[in-house]
């Protein structure tokens, strides 16, 4: 299993960050596709399901949470790694109860992204 | 308007979440142990007043009462002996003639047979109606004098029968005179005269049993003194005190003495003479029977106001004494809450900034990230090491802004908590070993305590190294170079386990170490965030803990805190629950 077949999903509202972080993975040889809300991911999965979604929590429109809830319904073998802006045992709960694979606070350190990735996939395709 | 006043003076004493200096308890003490004694002594005092007054009335009165029996007693003596003087008088002359009573021997034994029934009489005469003594028995030499000149004659010429005042007339001694006029059918008149010794009087009065201090007499209506007075003077002197009026019943009046002193006078007049008797009386000795028990009253009631006085005092020190404990106890629930409060409140805040700036940050890491990533996989170039350093550079600020946002999530006491069973010495170990090389640079040295039988307790261990940690770096930043920080820790009781972190450091003074445990409060200036302490206080309540903290300036600090054996249930839910 290498970088290159692996199929990444970010989904975050802020652009900037997530498009930067895109290009960064992209430099590391993953092909990671990007969606700026939760219904153009969840639109995005349907068109191809990804092993792993990266999916930011807080979005206007349908937020984190929801999103994963979804995924957890119609792809259940699809990890989520849930990024907060700030650790929150409330949230981490929640998404305990939800399924989410992991969860990482923001500003995120690549080569520890990459690292859950990697476990994420694997767990994926088990 | 009583209600009016009583909230204006205690108005101290209502809620107003402040709690209430110890001068300002002492003024309320005074208030309310005054009140209370005015409000107790008030009706005592009135009370005494009207007793005391009353009393001293009715012991008035009733001396008063026996006094004026006595008088009436003595009045009612006197009169009977002048009645029956005079009766025996009348009676000679209407059983006698003329001529017999001309006949000294006669009228020598119709005088002895008076003076043998009655005493007192000192002679005896007939006087023919031209005033002229025809017979006399007696032992003056008054045969043949003429009496027709002299007032008394022409009164009883008058009116037929006369007694007349006291007086001293040819003998030259006091005495007093009876005297009664007998007509014949055929118009023929005569007096018979009597004369009576007036130390009869001074006997009956004598009889009287007065009291030292006291006087009785006789006075006729001019105020002449007929008896002989103790006080006043002697017979026929006139008496100084003011003449009261004509009264047939006994009274008793208060008067003003002619030498000064207050005086109950007691008076009646005789209805058959002009004389009234008059009794005189100290009003102290009178009220005898009031002025002896008065100085026990007084002394009774004065022991019982300083006995109410001493209870109203210690009574009302003891009230406000529980008053000010339990105010205390409030207002140190009420700052804790409040203090509650505010790192609940700051701890929202906390979270929010660091959420708000954590998604920036995340930007710039990632741009930062990206250029370095670039650089690196690009070729060589003039200033491509000194353009990585910088990249570098912001990446290690961006580094220490997350750590920063993570510290204030930390205030936000949002971490997880992990309840187990730790030993706390060797939290304390692994913390010091985090700093030891830090405090061997400062030339401090960390000198253990710890008590190798210390029980294992259910706690936080990250938390707890927190704790441990923020007192050791409050303790290193204390000791400019040189010094000790002591750590020791013991078992309090079987339910707890004590730590303490002392250091011989520059101390703290009273302001500040009323405001250590405020957010936001540093003595470090710029260095320091205020949040340390305030962490630390947050944390080992919430785990069930107690902290304190003793300073003085120049001598050092010493952080204590007691933790519990087991897990409070609060932390254990919350644990469970994370």
């Amino acid at each position: 299993m290498t970088v290159n077949d692996w199929d990444i999903l970010l989904v975050d509202d802020e652009e900037e960050f997530v498009q930067t972080l895109a290009e960064r993975l992209n430099l590391r040889g993953l092909a990671c596709r990007v969606a700026f809300d939760g219904e153009s991911g969840l639109q995005m999965i349907e068109e191809r399901v990804p092993d792993v979604v990266v999916l930011d929590m807080f979005m206007p429109g349908i937020n984190g949470l929801d999103v994963l809830k979804l995924i957890r319904t119609r792809h259940p073998s699809v990890q989520v790694i849930l990024l907060t802006g700030h650790e929150v045992d409330q949230d981490g709960m929640n998404a305990a109860k939800l399924g989410a694979f992991d969860s990482m606070t923001k500003p995120l350190s690549i080569d520890e992204l990459t690292a859950r990735m990697s476990e994420a996939v694997k767990a994926a395709r088990s | 308007m009583l209600g009016d006043l009583f909230t204006r003076r205690f108005r101290v004493l209502q809620a107003d979440g402040e709690s209430i200096s110890p001068e300002r308890y002492e003024s309320l003490k005074h208030k309310i142990a005054c009140l209370m004694a005015v409000v107790t002594l008030l009706p005592l005092l009135v009370m005494a007043v009207i007793i005391y007054a009353e009393n001293q009335a009715n012991t008035a009165r009733e001396a008063n009462n026996n006094q004026r029996a006595l008088l009436d007693k003595n009045r009612a003596t006197i009169d009977l002996f002048l009645a029956e003087r005079a009766s025996t008088v009348a009676f000679i002359s209407e059983a006698y003639g003329f001529q017999e009573l001309s006949d000294e021997r006669n009228l020598g034994r119709i005088f002895q047979v008076m003076r043998k029934n009655f005493d007192g009489f000192v002679d005896l005469g007939l006087i023919d109606s031209k005033g002229r003594q025809v017979s006399y028995v007696g032992p003056y030499d008054l045969k043949g004098r003429d009496y027709s000149g002299q007032e008394w004659f022409a009164r009883v010429q008058a009116s037929g029968k006369y007694i007349s005042d006291v007086f001293l007339g040819f003998r030259n001694q006091p005495h007093l005179v009876i005297a009664m006029r007998h007509v014949t059918e055929s118009g023929e008149s005569w007096i018979l005269r009597a004369t009576l010794d007036t130390r009869q009087f001074d006997s009956i009065i004598s009889a009287m049993g007065l009291k030292p201090g006291s006087d009785a007499f006789l006075v006729n209506r001019e105020g002449v003194l007929q008896t002989t007075s103790s006080l006043y003077g002697n017979v026929l002197k006139p008496c100084p005190l003011p003449l009261p009026p004509v009264s047939f019943e006994a009274r008793v009046i208060p008067i003003v003495a002619p030498g000064g002193g207050e005086l109950y006078l007691s008076y009646a007049s005789l209805p058959n003479t002009d004389f009234m008797i008059l009794s005189v009386r100290p009003r102290v000795g009178a009220l005898t029977a009031w002025y002896n028990p008065r100085w026990d009253m007084l002394a009774i009631f004065v022991s019982g106001v300083a006995v109410i006085f001493f209870v109203v005092f210690r009574f009302t020190g003891f009230l406000l004494g529980r008053v000010r404990e339990s105010e205390e106890r409030r207002a140190l629930a009420f700052r804790q809450v409040e203090h509650s409060q505010k790192l609940s409140s700051l701890g929202r805040l906390a979270a929010g900034v660091a959420h708000e700036i954590n998604n920036p940050l995340a930007i710039i890491n990632e741009k930062t990230g990206l250029m370095k990533d670039l650089l690196g996989l690009g070729e060589d170039f003039a200033e491509k090491a000194r353009l990585v350093a910088q990249v570098e550079a912001v990446l290690g600020a961006v580094e220490r802004c997350r750590g920063i946002t993570h510290r204030m999530l930390g205030f936000a006491r949002r971490m997880d908590v992990k309840i187990e069973s730790l030993n706390l010495n060797e939290v304390v170990d692994e913390t010091a070993s985090l700093l030891s090389r830090e405090a061997e640079l400062h030339n401090v040295s960390l000198v253990m305590d710890l008590d190798p039988d210390l029980a294992r307790i259910e706690s936080d261990r990250g938390q707890l190294q927190q704790v441990i940690l923020n007192f050791l770096n409050n303790a290193l930043a204390a000791i400019a170079d040189r010094g000790s920080i002591n750590v020791k820790t013991w078992n309090q009781d079987p339910s707890h386990v004590g730590l303490s972190v002392a250091d011989n450091g520059c101390g703290m003074s009273e302001e500040t170490l009323k405001c250590i445990f405020e957010p936001f409060f540093t003595t470090k200036g710029v260095k320091g965030t205020g949040l340390g302490l305030s962490i630390t206080y947050g944390i080992v309540k919430r785990l069930g803990g107690d902290i304190s903290v003793k300073s003085r300036e120049r001598s050092g600090t010493t952080f204590t805190i007691i933790l519990p054996v087991a897990a409070p249930a609060s932390a254990a839910m919350e644990a469970r629950c994370s």
